[in-house]
């Protein structure tokens, strides 16, 4: 005989529902710890009902003298347990406990990896698209900007991020149009693949000066004459208006979006630009929302790029 | 004279031994272990087919090597370049070490490649090994992942402007190359939050990812068996040339091929 059967005439307690009412008492009652006494009260009411019916359910068959009906059928010791075919009797489908345990198990634990993978996923996916873009950055007095001459400006994009967000813009005043101030003011990072494009010229070292204001450090450097922008990584070339003339780039180079607060230079979000039509002031700028380098903004390539991440 | 010793003898190989039976009766591992070394591999095999066990010998190499630089490595754009110039320069072996991880992920990656070559030219991705070679395809991406993520660590000009352009690379990928450049950057500029990604998917996910995928190529390995080389008798279906030679009494060339020991 198999050990661990027992001689099949173990006193089983009979299936009750109780012990569910009973869990969702407790449960009440550490959620009622944080929340309030109400919800502690109604709790503690849940656990004592359910839990004495528990204890009722399962206490009857001691309580109550055994009815022969009650009574487990003599099953031969030698007999293995009958399949369950012959245990359904009548019309009456049993749905195996195996199988439900199965299904319990696989259903409850799928639950809890959702609970748990869902908000995780969300931390892991989600932040590089919240709060993106860089807040305005001071980078100078008008006076500092001599007329028609690119100055090479060095500032902080995002100071909370310190010096690794240092970025470098070419800013060029081209005098008033329409008694406005008007500056062209290019990002250095180029279109092709992202390195820092430097100026075809000559920058004057000697005239560097470095301005700090507000615990943030901005250098600007002159140049003699700019005669256009090249990059060192692939040998992208740009003119003075930031047109691609040679090499790999897909469009003209970023510039950023500027106002006049206080007698001083602001500079605000970055645009791409596909092309630049004239020049200075006079200047007509095919400006698109800012995208990545390489990637295609107008003509028939643009559709490899429906979508831009917020910026 | 010598009778007695050897009673002895057995006697302290058994003390010696009792912990591996201990182990063994509670786990089989020694038993485990034993039928991977000593399995039958097919006799004529080669040079060629130790290219698995030299790559996977280069991971272990970089996974040690990666663990100590972590010891003394600070994944912070203020403090990164300083760190990695301390271990180069004050830390005794710390060159060493910092030279046998960078010079090892190229072996590693060489050897990837000498491994699959071998696999591929011996015909060893057929039926029914198909799934290892995918596996092992998993592998290699996995490994030259490694390279770039790492590449980024030294944090001085050529690592930065490497991973923009490599980062920048990605994000021209259609559709979904925009996104794909923002989750490698943490955002839409390098920063802080770059570093420190990049740092744990070279310690942490992907040599995990590597861990666990090689793990799987050897179980299929040692399944599947060893192929012979595609010239091999055997491997065409032809029947096996007769027994093998008798061994040769007496003095034996050595390094002659075909001998074989008693």
């Amino acid at each position: 005989m198999d050990p661990h059967r027992g001689d099949e005439s173990a006193n089983h307690p009979a299936p009750t529902i109780w012990p569910v009412g009973f869990a969702v008492g407790i449960a009440c009652i550490f959620i009622g710890l944080i929340l309030g006494t109400v919800v502690l009260v109604v709790g503690a009411v849940l656990t004592a009902l359910f839990g004495f019916l528990w204890v009722r359910d399962v206490t009857s068959g001691y309580r109550a003298a055994p009815t022969p009906a009650e009574a487990p059928p003599p099953v031969p010791a030698h007999k293995a347990e009958p399949p369950l075919s012959e245990l359904a009797e009548g019309d009456v489908i049993r749905y195996p406990r195996s199988k439900f345990l199965e299904a319990v198990t696989l259903g409850l634990g799928g639950v809890i990896g959702g609970v748990v993978t869902v908000p995780v996923l969300g931390f892991t996916i989600l932040p590089p698209f919240i709060k993106q873009g860089h807040p305005d950055i001071d980078v100078g007095a008008l006076a500092d900007f001599p007329e028609n001459k690119y100055v090479i400006t060095t500032f902080l994009l995002d100071p909370k991020q310190g010096e690794v967000s240092r970025r470098t813009a070419y800013i060029r005043n081209n005098g008033l149009l329409d008694g406005q101030p008007s500056f062209t003011i290019l990002s250095n990072r180029c279109v092709h693949l992202g390195c820092p494009v430097q100026v075809n010229g000559l920058p004057l070292d000697k005239d560097k000066k470095t301005e700090i204001r507000n615990g943030l450090e901005v250098d600007r450097i002159p140049t003699a004459a700019a005669a256009g922008f090249g990059c060192p990584c692939h040998g992208g070339q740009y003119d003075k208006e930031g047109n691609r003339t040679a090499g790999p780039p897909v469009r003209a180079l970023d510039r950023y979006d500027f106002m006049i607060k206080n007698g001083r230079l602001v500079l605000r979000k970055t645009y791409s630009v596909a092309k630049v039509d004239g020049e200075g002031a006079d200047a007509r700028i095919h400006k698109y929302p800012l995208a990545g380098p390489g990637q295609h903004i107008d003509g028939i390539e643009a559709w490899l790029y429906p979508v831009q991440p917020p910026r | 004279m010598a009778r007695r010793k050897p009673g002895r003898r057995d006697q302290l190989l058994k003390m010696a031994l009792y912990p591996l039976e201990w182990l063994e009766e509670r786990s089989g591992l020694v038993g485990g272990v034993k039928y991977f070394l000593f399995r039958k591999v097919p006799g004529d095999i080669s040079w060629g087919h130790t290219l698995g066990s030299a790559a996977l010998t280069a991971f272990i190499v970089q996974a040690v090597t990666g663990v100590i630089l972590a010891f003394y490595y600070k994944p912070d754009p203020n403090s990164a370049y300083e760190s990695i110039r301390h271990i180069t320069d004050d830390l005794t072996f710390g060159w060493l070490v910092r030279g046998m991880h960078k010079w090892g992920a190229s072996v590693f990656i060489i050897l990837l490649f000498l491994h699959m070559g071998r696999v591929f030219l011996y015909g060893a991705y057929k039926y029914p090994r198909e799934l290892n070679w995918i596996v092992g395809v998993l592998i290699l991406v996995l490994g030259m992942m490694e390279g770039f993520f790492g590449y980024l660590l030294p944090w001085d000009q050529t690592a930065y402007w490497a991973t923009v352009v490599g980062v920048n690379l990605q994000a021209t990928g259609p559709f979904v190359g925009p996104f794909l450049g923002d989750i490698l950057r943490g955002g839409s500029e390098i920063g802080p939050d770059t570093l420190a990604r990049f740092y744990s998917l070279h310690m942490l996910v992907l040599p995990g990812a590597i861990a666990g995928l090689i793990g799987l190529h050897l179980y299929l390995v040692v399944r599947l068996g060893v192929t012979s080389p595609p010239w091999s008798p055997t491997a065409a279906g032809r029947p096996q040339p007769g027994p093998p030679p008798p061994p040769r009494k007496g003095l034996v060339a050595p390094g002659a091929r075909g001998a074989r020991k008693r």
